[in-house]
């Protein structure tokens, strides 16, 4: 840096001498804040999606490095949003990237006092064994007057609203053809 | 809606920018107030009085759209002779008291008689199923309706309605509701001078109105209003419902709800539905007009979907494989029998019950029954670990090494590590692409449930008991991407179907009006059906905004048809004209002689504005050129609901199931239809004439914050989040405060006959305490998206704690939106303390099980 960039950057002299008379912009960005750039700039890929929270559909652009989601920002495509986003829909790089979330299966066993570990493999052929005999214990064939039910009363699902409708239609599909009747979600609520 | 969906409120900035008026009324004065010309506080469970005297003025002064009511309502409709309006009991004509249910033939139109009323009536002792009517109207025998266009003769709705509303004055919203003369008469100078040709007013609501023992009639209210001013089908107009969840509309259309299958065919009805004919004689007449009359199409392609080259015609398709319905097997009803053991196993799919639904404890103590629970979810929620950190191991009633319930907590993939579509509060579904893999062992739940399929038909696969024929002739081949995650674009092409057959074999369908009832096409959901047109992906569709008509058709996919706007036939005249210039939408054009505009006609595209049918013609063709409402069976909107509702053919108020107030109107103190769950684990607070009432004093209202989402599983357990909005908290009036020693910042406790929370306090002028009836009645105002629990950033008592468990019997939604509570200063008592202190409340209110759960208000005096 000259020596004449350098009294450039001394902030009050950039500042009357400079367009910035205010103060506010580059008469007092520092050689630090010169040289960071946002990670929406250094991203290896953009992919668009949509808010996961209200209803509203807000347009989201997810940026992604190192396989790695590093910002979530509105996209001004979407003419339902502009590009805005809430303090929610904001946030929601968190909600992926969250130090709090549990990414391993846990399981109580009856009676237990703590959780323990359990591969998924193993939970969800465990789940299918409940399902079944859960299932078969618990069927009705029909009512007292011999009309057909053909279902468990014994098996219940609760959640659906915060899901895909792709999601949403192979959880429909699969309990009614297992019988399951007693399926529903935050839309009742 | 500014706190709760504040992108979409941009739009309402946008109209106020342009001139717009904006009105909010809500108990409380919220960041929607604060920008609004106008807030109206008014009590929480009173807008019937508010809508009912808003009807009574449209009508009384003659402010109504006349053209518009007369062509495109039942306004002219005559109705059955025998009908009779609410009496003094506070019933309309066919209530029978001992099960608390109608019978609706009186109410039906003249010369349409009724032949089965589906999902009204229920085996003894049983809640009825409800009803499912989200996507048409209730059925009619025909559309052979008289009609006197005139609009005098007193059997037809319009004078049924002048007459029903002429008690609803500016007077009784005083009493009621808390809202004084100018502020009414304000609302209905802005509602009518903003209606008509030039100008139309859009109602805005969301759980603040369904979340009632009457929710869905306030929402009728609604759209009685909006028909007489007409504004439906007509751009700025409208009812909007905002909903809360991602994709809590798609959830509704493709079903996770016990009483429906998708695009809103019912679930098949004990007794009823024995096979698929008695399913369609059911559910449709051929001889009512309108869409509904292809429901065997949608039906069928369903079942092919479903079972492919199993279901055949020989076979009914498949639909004896079906499960059967026969009463409310809602979420609430399934609570009940959990806590009496019956329930052995319980998915939790992104729902957080223990803090989300009302009666928090109730909810825990049914999950401790359970023999097993998963729990898919991104945190760890408080309804995966009550067992070890939830309020009733504190308070010694229930105990860890007591509770045999099976806990699977299975991490679930976040909606940037999976794609497939969302469908938002207008019906528009966007597609997600996928962005990254999910970490570890988190999955999303189309894997899920995908590799559950595989393994339930693995096990089954040589099964040979009937009732498993369902499960192994299930399609279920989806193509596996890498990771073994289906292939969503799979499944949304099976949603939206294909020709199985033909010159088109194996070709998707564009509209649900190719789906045929042959099996030669197959389809999950035949409102979806276009969503895959011409084999591309029509919710990926991104074209910027600023690159498109204000409408932007070419973003994402609207069902049905990529219809923007419902029931668009009527912004034009009766002669297919735009109402005005400024208000033109859609229209008839003459040249063309095809329906053209700014959107896709919802109508017979080729259909004249002059056509009339043949005397009883159904279906389609039998929709006349000025019959807007397709989806209706007489082809017009319903200002009067000859049938499909339970719980009267227009809106009357009751009061809540909890009030401190006694209903002004007749006996009837709250809905005498209303689903109540009578039980020592759900009591209810008395209300008046019932005594006692006086314990608990106050309303209390629940909401959201902007910072939170719902029961906090997606906002307490993020850093940022919980920054923002750290504790909970109780808003209260200064004179509140003053009377109950209140202080800001500090603590106060809030209890009803189910438990006490505690939460700070909040005193503000937010929550004015409102004159009702002569004398103040307060309001506590609580957020309810904190928790007991060890996992989240944030914790605290949860409001949804205080709240029981009553229910419109409509849709079986609970009343959270109106109760009552007393409120003390200081925190609550801990440990079995805590029960000993609510049990005072209890004793001081003389609650039984019976108490607030009798269904017929007794005459004064006798109690």
């Amino acid at each position: 840096m000259g020596a004449r960039n350098r009294r450039r950057s001394w902030p009050v002299l950039g500042q009357l001498t400079g367009a910035d008379r205010l103060g506010r912009g580059a008469a007092v960005e520092s050689a630090r804040t010169a040289s960071l750039s946002p990670r929406t700039a250094t991203a290896d890929r953009v992919v668009q999606s949509v808010c996961p929270y209200c209803a509203v559909g807000c347009g989201q652009r997810v940026y992604v490095k190192n396989e790695k989601v590093v910002q979530i920002e509105g996209d001004p495509d979407s003419p339902i949003s502009r590009g805005r986003l809430c303090p929610k829909g904001s946030a929601s790089e968190q909600l992926v990237n969250n130090p709090n979330r549990v990414t391993s299966v846990r399981y109580r066993r009856p009676y237990a006092t703590d959780w323990e570990d359990l591969p998924l493999d193993r939970a969800v052929d465990m789940i299918s064994d409940r399902l079944l005999d859960t299932r078969a214990r618990t069927w009705q064939e029909a009512d007292k007057d011999g009309n057909k039910l053909r279902r468990t009363m014994g098996i219940a699902s609760l959640g659906g609203a915060t899901l895909d409708n792709e999601e949403n239609y192979l959880i429909k599909k699969l309990f009614t053809a297992a019988g399951v009747v007693q399926v529903e979600n935050q839309a009742r609520i | 809606m500014a706190e709760c969906h504040p992108v979409g409120f941009q739009w309402v900035m946008e109209a106020k920018a342009r001139g717009a008026r904006v009105i909010h009324i809500d108990p409380r004065f919220t960041r929607t107030s604060a920008v609004a010309d106008m807030h109206v506080p008014l009590r929480a469970g009173s807008d019937i009085v508010l809508l009912g005297a808003l009807i009574n003025h449209i009508i009384s002064t003659q402010k109504y759209f006349r053209e518009y009511v007369v062509s495109y309502t039942n306004a002219a409709t005559l109705v059955n002779e025998d009908f009779k309006d609410v009496d003094d009991v506070g019933v309309f004509s066919g209530f029978d008291a001992q099960s608390g249910t109608y019978d609706t033939s009186t109410w039906q139109y003249l010369g349409v008689e009724e032949t089965a009323a589906a999902g009204n009536r229920s085996a003894a002792g049983k809640h009825p199923t409800g009803q499912e009517l989200g996507g048409r109207g209730s059925k009619l025998e025909h559309g052979r309706v008289q009609r006197d266009e005139t609009l005098q003769d007193p059997r037809c709705v319009f004078q049924i309605l002048r007459r029903h509303y002429a008690r609803y004055t500016a007077e009784l919203v005083e009493q009621v509701c808390g809202v004084g003369p100018e502020g009414f008469a304000k609302i209905c100078d802005a509602i009518t001078a903003n209606s008509g040709r030039e100008r139309t007013t859009a109602w805005v609501y969301s759980v603040g109105w369904t979340q009632h023992s009457v929710g869905v009639q306030y929402i009728r209210g609604a759209c009685i209003i909006q028909l007489l001013l007409g504004n439906i089908g007509r751009p700025g107009g409208g009812i909007m419902a905002l909903r809360g969840h991602a994709s809590i509309q798609g959830s509704t259309d493709i079903p996770t709800l016990f009483n429906l299958l998708p695009g809103y065919l019912p679930m098949p009805k004990a007794g009823e539905h024995e096979d698929l004919s008695s399913y369609f004689e059911s559910i449709y007449s051929p001889d009512q007009k309108g869409f509904w009359t292809s429901a065997e199409a949608y039906t069928v392609s369903l079942l092919k979907a479903w079972f492919g080259d199993m279901a055949t015609a020989h076979n009914d398709y498949g639909f004896h494989w079906l499960p059967r319905v026969n009463g409310d097997h809602s979420t609430y009803s399934t609570l009940m029998d959990m806590l009496d053991g019956t329930v052995e196993g319980y998915f939790l799919l992104g729902q957080n019950p223990a803090v989300g639904s009302s009666n928090g404890k109730a909810q825990r103590l049914g999950m401790a029954q359970l023999k097993w629970l998963v729990v898919r979810d991104l945190n760890m929620i408080e309804s995966a670990t009550f067992w070890k950190d939830g309020p009733e191991i504190a308070t010694g009633e229930l105990r860890t090494e007591d509770i045999g319930t099976e806990v699977f907590f299975l991490p679930a993939a976040a909606h940037t590590e999976k794609k497939g579509t969302f469908t938002n509060t207008q019906r528009m579904l966007q597609w997600r692409h996928k962005a990254v893999d999910p970490p570890g062992d988190a999955r999303s739940e189309l894997h899920f449930f995908h590799q559950l399929g595989v393994e339930l038909r693995r096990k089954l696969a040589g099964s040979p008991l009937e009732r498993d024929a369902g499960l192994r002739n299930l399609t279920w081949d989806y193509p596996l991407e890498t990771d073994g995650e289906p292939d969503g674009e799979a499944v949304l092409q099976e949603i939206n179907g294909r020709h199985r057959s033909g010159a088109k074999a194996g070709q998707m369908l564009s509209s649900f009006v190719d789906m045929k009832a042959d099996g030669s096409t197959d389809g999950g959901c035949w409102i979806y059906t276009g969503v895959y047109a011409d084999g591309v992906n029509q919710a990926a569709r991104r074209r910027p905004g600023q690159e498109q008509s204000w409408v932007a058709p070419e973003w994402g996919w609207a069902w049905p048809l990529n219809r923007r706007m419902l029931y668009n036939r009527a912004s034009a005249d009766p002669d297919g004209k735009p109402w005005s210039e400024r208000k033109r939408y859609v229209w008839w054009d003459e040249a063309q002689q095809r329906w053209t505009g700014e959107d896709v006609p919802d109508f017979p595209v080729d259909k004249p504005p002059s056509f009339r049918p043949a005397p009883g013609t159904g279906g389609p063709g039998g929709l006349a050129g000025d019959d807007p409402f397709i989806m209706q069976a007489d082809g017009k909107g319903w200002l009067y609901a000859p049938s499909g509702l339970l719980d009267g053919p227009l809106p009357t108020h009751y009061e809540p199931a909890e009030s401190p107030v006694r209903n002004p109107l007749y006996r009837q103190q709250s809905n005498p239809t209303r689903e109540s769950f009578p039980r020592q684990e759900n009591l209810t607070n008395p209300s008046p004439p019932e005594p006692g009432s006086e314990v608990f004093p106050f309303v209390v209202t629940t909401y959201r914050l902007t910072e939170h989402h719902t029961a906090g599983g997606m906002s307490r357990f993020l850093p940022y989040l919980s920054e923002l909005q750290p504790e909970f908290f109780c808003e209260v009036s200064p004179e509140l405060a003053r009377e109950r020693n209140l202080v800001n910042g500090g603590w106060a406790t809030i209890v009803s006959a189910r438990t006490a929370v505690e939460a700070r306090v909040l005193v503000t002028e937010r929550l004015a305490p409102l004159r009702i009836d002569g004398r103040v009645i307060h309001q506590v105002g609580l957020p309810y998206h904190w928790g007991v629990g060890g996992s989240a950033v944030v914790s605290g008592d949860s409001a949804n704690d205080l709240l029981g468990i009553a229910l419109d019997p409509n849709v079986h939604i609970q009343e959270s939106k109106a109760a009552t509570c007393d409120i003390r200063p200081g925190r609550r008592p801990t440990g079995p303390a805590l029960l000993r202190f609510v049990e005072e409340h209890r004793r001081r209110a003389g609650i039984t099980v019976t108490t607030g759960n009798i269904r017929m208000t007794p005459p004064e005096g006798s109690l």
